[in-house]
């Protein structure tokens, strides 16, 4: 099964989650009140690691283990950004969970956020209904 | 203090947010996969209920490392919770349990409030917008944006798209209108 490592990466990924208390409602809560800087720390340094990284994999053009040399595609601009970044950011203070924090929540016993994540699959599924009707 | 209860304590910003910057360079050297997990939701889509819909008739199982990953996600979510737990209440910020506690929420015990994430609220106003509203515009947000935290606020910017900038701002502003605005008028009305 060539698909097992990308598992083993989210499960590590999975207790980074759980144990720097990131899938946390009430960190959610003080990033948007600014009452911490927690989150603005981890996604910062997240940020910040990234970007290195994926520096050093440019400048020495790096391949992937099986010899691919590796590339990123570029992100296009469209006014969904705007909407749909909105929508998203309302449903994340609520909710207090991004798409991966759902995964964790209900790793981690929360077994009611399958009923959100049920409905957010309802709600892209409902996008891709409405895409051509949709200021893009 | 052994290593175990050393993990086992909340764990700090700069251990956590390097460790989740490095998914990316991880991803992309062991299969040129680009970090971003609100894919998932569509792979899902696209694999139970595509229904001639553009956006899902494509080969979800060449994309299916996507799905592998937030299973892990889950299991490490488990593994965590079970083997890894913090005995003491989460950390909350002192001003923001002040704030809360004027909602009426006041049990700090676990990750998210039991007062609101449990299956007795599921058929009540509150529910109905905790999960199943909330959850909606999760999806649908996100889809329409092309890309959640993971994929716009940490893979995008790492590479340096100034969309992924555009993104990143509108999912912020959205979350301090809803956190200063809905959510303490949810707690109000329902």
């Amino acid at each position: 099964m060539k698909d097992i490592k990308y598992a083993i990466v989210g499960i590590m990924f999975g207790i980074v989650f759980v144990k720097a208390e990131i899938i946390s409602w009430f960190r959610i809560q003080e990033m948007f009140h600014l009452h911490s800087f927690f989150m603005y720390g981890v996604i910062g340094s997240a940020v910040m690691v990234g970007m290195l990284s994926i520096f050093i994999i440019k400048k020495l053009k790096m391949k992937t283990i099986d010899g691919v040399p590796i590339a990123l595609e570029d992100k296009k601009y469209h006014k969904g950004l705007i909407f749909g970044g909105l929508i998203f950011g309302f449903g994340w203070a609520i909710t207090g969970a991004c798409p991966g924090p759902l995964y964790a929540q209900i790793g981690s016993g929360f077994t009611i956020v399958i009923v959100t994540l049920l409905s957010a699959t309802a709600g892209t599924w409902v996008y891709g209904k409405l895409q051509d009707k949709l200021p893009h | 203090m052994n290593i175990l209860e050393f993990i086992k304590q909340p764990w700090p910003w700069y251990v956590a947010g390097p460790l989740i910057g490095l998914t990316v360079p991880t991803l992309l050297i062991i299969g040129n996969k680009a970090f971003g997990l609100s894919s998932s939701l569509r792979h899902i889509c696209a694999s139970c209920v595509p229904a001639d819909i553009p956006l899902f008739n494509y080969d979800w199982k060449k994309e299916s490392w996507n799905l592998f990953f937030v299973a892990g996600i889950t299991i490490g979510g488990f593994l965590a919770a079970t083997f890894l737990d913090n005995p003491n209440p989460v950390e909350v910020a002192p001003a923001t349990a002040t704030l809360l506690n004027s909602y009426g929420i006041t049990d700090f015990n676990d990750l998210l409030p039991a007062q609101v994430f449990n299956w007795e609220n599921l058929f009540t106003m509150r529910g109905l917008i905790f999960f199943v509203i909330g959850g909606f515009m999760i999806g649908f947000g996100t889809r329409y944006a092309n890309g959640c935290t993971s994929g716009h606020s940490i893979t995008g910017l790492s590479n340096l798209q100034w969309p992924s900038l555009v993104a990143t701002i509108a999912f912020m502003v959205g979350g301090f209108i809803s956190a200063n605005f809905f959510v303490p008028l949810i707690f109000k009305l329902f």
